[in-house]
């Protein structure tokens, strides 16, 4: 007979096997929906394709010195993303406004870039960090205040915000800041130099891999060490216990969405500082909800967020370099959500075993 | 402001409303059982889709809808299977479904971006309703899918307070262990209305590519999905407010659409702010009322049912 076992705690084997079935899985998916997908197209389609468009995938991800610089520099607005809604989550609040916090960071870094093009790059670099990142915490800060004061549902309106967020740029690019040199595009001005964060030799991986990465440690030191990381994972896990505890509930929901849109909205300002150099419609394709899904898989974990960052970044690379053989860029989204869907699935072998007993055999 | 203006403003209201009300009745049915279910907006979009491609391919939009609702069946039962029998985060499945929806959307529409729908629907009046002044033209000169739904909302109000399934429904969402204790089977109710909520999601996504702007564009929902996450709280989880509270939403949709036809001063861009901002004051209102009044969520709402902690 089969039942279920309720865990004591995960199993160690289980931690590493869950993830590692999740990926196998979710990607199966991908295959499974390319195959249909090939079967209706007039020259059909044979698994070894749909094999091809993996192989090719990987191969446009890390198979020359290029893909491999690609896939950081997809990875690291993910990482800042992913970083910023983890500390949201830690406290269970659905933060999933990354995505116009970090809009409205890169709006606030482009206005000083643009507004003073004069300034040397060792005050215009701190400024525009400084801005993005206030920018992006008062776009979070928006939905909590009413989510700490009122109860107000924070997943909705930070949700909603994304959408404000985008139109508001969108409005900028086409209107008030449209290059008069940008062929109608929705472009704004080019920054000067001086605007523009370092490079890692002739790559595009910027500065903005550095601060990520000094940010995870920060992040694993705060939560373990300081009395605020303390605070925010008993909040999360168990609110009453921390109310009880005396512990200010409304003032880390403040703090902590403050913190998550900062972090968001220093990925706007390094994406736009050094990837685009410019503001422009489009600038994110979509980091902000791709990195709720790199915080879950991570565990909400700083160094992992760092990995599986790279992991969906190398995802996002190879999904671009297969769009040329007619693959559509929207399987990298469809095998990045059936990956949380396993993920979810997994967690329930977390927490409960499968034990088969001679018993019933006996029995008989 | 004419007469006549107003009427077509109160017309559009319907239309740009009637796709938030089949996926806010769907949610609201999820939601009684006590599955939140974050996922409309994906599901919605892949009733789109799947609505969009099987009415190109039959030639028959009730081919497209009828696809539509297996598609968002379909995902809808993926969240139950997670949310129900493995018990996993509501919130973070139903973010995963959004996500995964999403893609999905844009994978199967991709060849079909810019292709005319040759039958979609129209809108057909209804003798003497459609004849009577200012009622007539607002209300009776729409497609059948609106027409649907002013069925549809009375049928689903009455079943959920005056029937005896209803109780059940509204049982398991409040208090599943007395409701299991009663004889109710709290997974198979679970199921089932998270299933269909899926269902009315996908035929709002298909109302979306086949009635109100018959295409198909990449996340053409825009939001629709979240706003009627929203609309079930505003609604206070009652069909009937359900649908006045769709029809505020379309108005704002229709005002925006209109003043910009008209020329008013005010870049597009801020006019289609306008529903975001306004879901974000609705629910801050409806939040501050509803702890006012002591009236809210069904009891168990967003918690997994473990039968063995009984």
């Amino acid at each position: 007979m089969i039942r279920l076992e309720r865990r004591s705690a995960p199993s160690p084997a289980g931690m590493v096997l869950i993830p590692l079935t999740a990926i196998f899985l979710a990607l199966l998916t991908g295959a499974v929906f390319l195959y249909i997908n090939g079967l209706g197209s007039p020259k059909g389609i044979s698994w070894g394709q749909v094999l091809a468009v993996y192989t090719g995938m990987l191969d446009g991800a890390f198979g020359s010195g290029y893909g491999l610089s690609e896939t950081i520099v997809k990875a690291i607005p993910l990482m800042l993303c992913g970083l910023g809604v983890s500390i949201a989550f830690r406290m269970q609040l659905w933060n999933i406004g990354a995505e116009g916090q970090f809009y409205m960071g890169a709006f606030a870094a482009a206005w000083v870039a643009l507004s003073f093009p004069d300034l040397p790059a060792c005050v215009m670099l701190p400024a525009m960090v400084l801005t993005g990142m206030l920018c992006g915490g008062l776009w979070g800060l928006i939905p909590a205040v009413p989510r700490a004061y009122l109860g107000v549902n924070e997943t909705i309106t930070t949700l909603m915000l994304n959408y404000v967020a985008i139109l508001w740029v969108n409005y900028l690019v086409f209107g008030p800041w449209k290059d008069p040199q940008g062929m109608n595009f929705p472009l704004s001005k080019p920054f000067t130099p001086a605007a523009v964060l370092p490079t890692l030799g002739n790559s595009r991986v910027h500065l903005g891999l550095a601060f990520a990465l000094v940010l995870a440690v920060a992040l694993w030191i705060a939560l373990r060490q300081s009395r605020w990381g303390y605070e925010v994972t008993v909040i999360g896990e168990s609110p009453r216990a921390a109310r009880y505890a005396g512990m200010n509930i409304t003032k880390n929901i403040l703090l902590v969405m403050f913190f998550s849109g900062a972090i968001a909205g220093l990925a706007g300002m390094a994406e736009v500082s050094a990837i685009a150099q410019r503001m422009q419609q489009g600038l994110s394709p979509g980091y902000g909800y791709t990195a709720i899904i790199v915080a879950w898989l991570a565990k909400l974990n700083p160094f992992a967020i760092l990995l599986v960052s790279f992991l969906l970044g190398a995802l996002q690379v190879g999904g671009y370099s297969v769009q040329s053989s007619g693959v559509p860029a929207a399987i990298v989204f469809m095998i990045q959500g059936a990956l949380l869907f396993f993920v979810l699935g997994g967690e329930f072998f977390n927490r409960y075993k499968i034990v088969c007993t001679g018993k019933t055999k006996m029995e008989v | 402001m004419t007469q006549e203006f107003l009427i077509t403003i109160l017309a559009t209201a319907i239309t740009a409303g009637t796709p938030i009300l089949y996926a806010a009745l769907g949610e609201l049915l999820a939601e009684r059982c006590g599955i939140l279910n974050l996922g409309v907006e994906g599901m919605m979009l892949v009733g789109a889709v799947t609505g969009f491609v099987f009415a190109v391919r039959s030639n028959d939009p009730w081919v497209g809808v009828l696809a539509a609702m297996l598609g968002g069946g379909a995902l809808a039962l993926v969240h139950a299977f997670l949310t129900v029998t493995l018990q996993a985060n509501q919130v973070v499945s139903g973010l995963a479904l959004t996500l995964f929806g999403t893609g999905l959307s844009g994978f199967i529409g991709k060849p079909y971006i810019g292709i005319p729908v040759e039958n979609a629907f129209k809108p057909v009046t209804l003798g003497f309703l459609s004849d009577i002044p200012v009622l007539g033209p607002v209300f009776f000169h729409h497609d059948p899918l609106v027409y649907v739904t002013y069925i549809l909302v009375p049928v689903l109000w009455f079943f959920i307070y005056y029937t005896r399934p209803g109780l059940h429904l509204r049982a398991v969402g409040e208090n599943p262990a007395a409701a299991d204790s009663l004889g109710v089977s709290v997974y198979r109710v679970r199921y089932l209305y998270v299933t269909l909520g899926g269902m009315l999601a996908g035929v709002g996504g298909a109302y979306l590519s086949l009635a109100y702007a018959p295409t198909w564009l990449e996340n053409m929902t825009a939001g629709r999905g979240w706003i009627a996450v929203a609309l079930v709280i505003f609604a206070i989880w009652n069909p009937l407010r359900a649908m006045l509270g769709s029809y505020i939403f379309g108005g704002i949709d229709a005002l925006g659409f209109r003043a910009q036809a008209m020329g008013v001063m005010i870049p597009s861009f801020f006019l289609k702010m306008l529903p975001y901002i306004f879901t974000i004051l609705v629910l801050i209102m409806v939040t501050r009322k509803a702890m006012a009044n002591r009236v809210g969520a069904p009891g168990a709402l967003g918690l997994p049912y473990d039968r063995e902690e009984r």
